[in-house]
């Protein structure tokens, strides 16, 4: 199972530093050919035909670029990252919404350091982790996990697709998301 | 999962980019307050990474990569304010070990929410909606959602009353509690048309919520626009 040491995830972050710290063009050409074409794909997906598809997803490198000082590497792995930036605009461009943040360490609340402290290295480990988890999902629950992220689907817009009674779906994927946290139990 | 969180698939929802921009709103303003779910939302963000991951690379144009770094010199001043941020995106805390929270004079509202109502909730044009109940609507009929900061005396009732969708009320100051129990900053009440109650606002200070009711149109005839004046809170 340690196919992860061989992925190249902690190296993303590596690279994401470099041009957060140095400006570092080069660095970003290489994540640019990694994830531009999976946030193109993710687009596409999504309902955007190629042109918007390849606007937006050019877009999205452009804000890893310029908003690479505010990745973390200690709360995130670089994939989640740009995951949530490319699920931003997609928000933004296809459905003209704003979409609202979490704030990471709101003022009103216990400050998070604690509790990021036993996760600080293992965001990337995480991520390879899970990559690997969600490849190895039974095909059931695969698909749900797909239709719920890549297809905009509610829970009873997938159990109407699947002729699934909604209870399940929302099992099912309860047990998908159930094997992704133990997979990563044993990091932690 | 926290004991007054909003159900998982909301989550998961959030995650996915797959909410109403009120229910996103408000799951948002939640896990800011929360850590237990803004853990799970983290974790469930990371599931998106993952997925992205799988997916099968989709050919980018020729030339877009000089496309962007011809894009990247004329705009590199930074903070261009591109809504890009997300759980996981914020200026990191320096990993320094005990110092003490240094943003801790900031009113209260939930970074979330300040967007849509400011930073001072007492400065707000409530309205009235007779007895102790005032409330200061935004959003307006997005997506048929009903949308709204509710403020109840401190002490007092809201009437009794059921719900046409499901009401999604979450605490933002002070406390109320209700037959479904207690309910502090932070907490999310789920309530739908099996739930009849009445919260009533702990007697130290008003409190405020955020309310969204989400009764996609389900609103049939005259006669249940007319109810829904009743029954909603
Ligand atoms: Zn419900
Ligand atoms: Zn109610």
């Amino acid at each position: 199972m340690d196919r992860t040491g061989a992925e190249p995830t902690t190296s993303f972050a590596d690279l994401l530093e470099a041009v957060a710290q140095r400006r570092d063009k080069q660095a970003f050409a290489a994540l640019f050919s990694h994830f531009a074409p999976r946030v193109k794909a993710y687009l596409r997906r999504m309902g955007a035909d190629d042109s918007l598809a390849e606007e937006l997803a050019q877009d999205c490198l452009l804000t890893v670029w310029r908003r690479a000082h505010l990745f973390d590497r200690r709360q995130a792995g670089v994939s989640t990252w740009i995951f949530t930036i490319a699920r931003n605009k997609r928000v933004d461009a296809l459905r003209r919404e704003r979409w609202p943040n979490v704030d990471p360490d709101d003022p009103s609340s216990l400050t998070d350091k604690s509790a990021n402290a036993d996760s600080v290295i293992e965001a990337a480990q995480r991520e390879g982790r899970l990559r690997e988890a969600v490849e190895t999902l039974p095909q059931e629950q695969a698909t749900l996990l797909r239709m719920a992220y890549f297809d905009e689907k509610s829970h009873s817009a997938i159990a109407a697709e699947l002729e699934l009674p909604l209870g399940t779906v929302k099992s099912r994927l309860r047990l998908a998301l159930g094997r992704l946290k133990t997979c990563l139990e044993d990091i932690r | 999962m926290a004991p007054h969180a909003p159900p998982e698939e909301m989550l998961v929802d959030y995650a996915a980019g797959n909410l109403a921009e009120p229910l996103a709103l408000l799951v948002a303003t939640h896990a800011s307050l929360n850590r237990e779910s803004r853990r799970e939302v983290q974790l469930l963000e990371s599931v998106g990474g993952a997925m992205l991951e799988t997916l099968p690379p989709a050919e980018m144009s020729d030339g877009a990569l000089d496309s962007v770094l011809a894009q990247m010199d004329d705009t590199d001043a930074g903070g261009d304010g591109d809504g890009a941020s997300s759980s996981m995106v914020g200026e990191a805390a320096p990993p320094s070990g005990g110092s003490a929270p240094t943003q801790v004079q900031n009113d209260g509202v939930p970074a979330p929410l300040r967007p849509y109502v400011g930073s001072d909730l007492h400065a707000l044009p409530w309205r009235e909606r007779g007895g102790s109940v005032a409330e200061y609507r935004f959003l307006d009929g997005r997506n048929g959602y009903r949308t709204r900061l509710m403020r109840i005396r401190a002490g007092c009732k809201v009437p009794s009353h059921t719900h046409r969708g499901c009401e999604y009320t979450l605490v933002i100051e002070g406390g109320f509690s209700d037959t479904q129990g207690d309910y502090f900053p932070g907490d999310v009440a789920v309530a739908d048309a099996d739930v009849t109650h009445q919260p009533v606002a702990w007697p130290d200070r008003d409190c405020i919520c955020l309310t969204v009711l989400d009764a996609p149109v389900r609103m049939t005839g005259p006669m249940g626009r007319i109810l829904n004046l009743f029954v909603d809170f």
